[in-house]
């Protein structure tokens, strides 16, 4: 299930989901199985029971982070979701991503993993399915690294820059960069039902967090995406016709309001 | 074995990020035609290249049976893949696996620039700053190997494999007087010395005295010294 914050404005909501997180109080989402871990068990079997299973340590609006919960749900797989406050890390987030501490980080069985394609192709091996993520063939599974690797290194930047810069010639440039990228991407998808073929994968999971956000880059940047990449947003609709991306990926407008919010914040507007 | 035809290689001789590809060639034995970018560091690019990688015009990239497989990690995976052998470069377990493309990922995303453009800065903040973000780095990556032999473990693999290339550097940091890394990373240094022992990357490591010529030619150019 995906979190959905409760009635009032975003930057409450937001506010009153940390400090309930910070408390220690129970928390106002649930996910689609939470494994519960009753406070009655005796410290011992709590340690046990606590180092089995699966933890997602994220962030609700993340990209990256939704990879993962993607990943996890086409898997059909139970896990804890933690929220992170970023303002104020987790022991067990510093204790579990020392390097970069940064969300998401999957914590399998008390050992943890990051990055989150890393991650991805990590639940596509340990979880194997009928569907799986990347192909069998070593050649498919090449391209499929290649174009996730892509929207890795294109895609967040410059969209950030989409909403992070105050105008000019800089966003200007930035608007012309991001077109460029997802022209690339739509020439890559052709006619195929996903980026893999017949089959959801990698790269769709990879580059289908994003188009959440594509309303909010398109408002700032003042351009039409469905105008420049009509197959790229007919893509984006396949794929939210999955479960799995459905109950993650949140409503453009929700984003919108999140990304004000960060405008805000950074003093853009 | 495959066939010279087969396999291709498009390099460039002192890009780390070839090494990788010919270290993974070499560990698996496999016979492969080797083409040089002669003219890239004036900024030409074949027409080869441009047609197999044609999003990032970047070497290396690997041809096998005409299709292009391109970005050096990715290449050394799928160099795993198809030619299996008694010493695979990913683990089996899917935990080791991962903790292997995550170091590799590390090398890439908090070494390889830093190591790639400090010997190209004039003195001042940028420099500084520069030497700092690697001297930092290469502390995590040595504290991560640790008293292992290799980076995973008994077994030379794709974070070995990653961070390798880069030892042709070391030469040219110490004569440049940013970095010894002799003195300041001893462990680094032993296990840079236990890869050379190995053939595969004995016959693929750019020779650290005539990168250092190369690099001091290029300094020259760009007036660092």
């Amino acid at each position: 299930m995906t979190f959905k914050p409760k009635n009032g404005t975003l930057q409450k909501q937001l506010a009153a989901t940390f400090s309930l997180i910070n408390t220690g109080a129970s928390r106002p989402f649930h996910q689609t199985a939470c494994v519960h871990i009753s406070p009655k068990l005796k410290p011992e079997k709590r340690r046990m029971a606590e180092e089995k299973g699966v933890k997602l340590l994220d962030l609700w609006s993340s990209p990256f982070g939704q990879r993962c919960r993607i990943a996890l749900a086409e898997k059909e797989v139970e896990y804890e979701y933690n929220e992170e406050n970023l303002s104020d890390k987790s022991e067990l987030l510093l204790k579990s991503n020392p390097i970069y501490k940064k969300i998401p980080v999957l914590i399998h069985d008390g050992k943890p993993v990051c990055e989150s394609l890393i991650i991805v192709q990590y639940i596509d091996e340990v979880w194997p399915s009928k569907t799986p993520i990347l192909p069998s063939d070593p050649y498919a599974r090449a391209q499929a690294r290649f174009w996730a690797d892509y929207v890795d290194k294109k895609v967040y930047e410059c969209g950030t820059r989409l909403w992070k810069l105050k105008g000019g010639e800089a966003l200007q440039e930035a608007k012309e960069e991001f077109i460029l990228i997802l022209k690339t991407l739509e020439a890559e998808l052709g006619d195929k039902k996903y980026f893999g073929g017949e089959t959801f994968g990698l790269v769709d999971i990879a580059l289908v967090p994003f188009t959440s956000w594509f309303y909010s880059y398109e408002t700032y940047a003042g351009f039409s995406i469905e105008q420049e990449c009509s197959k790229l947003v007919s893509w984006a609709k396949r794929c939210k016709e999955r479960a799995s991306v459905a109950k993650t990926l949140y409503e453009p407008k929700k984003i919108h309001e999140f990304v004000g919010h960060l405008r805000k914040k950074y003093g853009v507007e | 074995m495959a066939s010279e035809k087969e396999v291709k290689l498009l390099d460039f001789g002192v890009s780390p990020f070839g090494v990788r590809t010919r270290i993974a060639l070499a560990e698996k034995e496999v016979e492969y035609e080797y083409k040089e970018e002669k003219n890239l560091n004036l900024g030409e690019k074949s027409e080869l290249l441009l047609k197999s990688n044609p999003v990032h015009k970047k070497i290396p990239v690997l041809i096998h049976h005409d299709k292009p497989i391109c970005e050096s990690l990715i290449i050394v995976q799928y160099i795993d893949e198809v030619f299996p052998s008694k010493t695979p470069i990913l683990p089996s377990d899917p935990y080791a696996r991962a903790l292997a493309r995550f170091w590799a990922d590390f090398v890439d995303k908090k070494i390889s620039q830093y190591a790639l453009r400090v010997w190209k800065l004039k003195k001042g903040e940028e420099l500084e700053e520069t030497k700092k973000e690697l001297v930092e780095n290469l502390r995590t990556l040595e504290a991560e190997l640790g008293e292992k032999k290799y980076f995973g473990g008994e077994d030379f693999g794709l974070v070995d494999i990653a961070f390798v290339p880069f030892t042709s550097w070391f030469y040219s940091f110490q004569a440049f007087g940013l970095l010894s890394v002799e003195d300041e990373f001893p462990k680094l240094a032993a296990w840079g010395k236990r890869c050379i022992e190995r053939k595969s990357v004995a016959k693929s490591l750019s020779e650290p005295k005539k990168l250092y010529e190369f690099l001091s030619a290029r300094r020259k150019v760009l007036g660092v010294e």
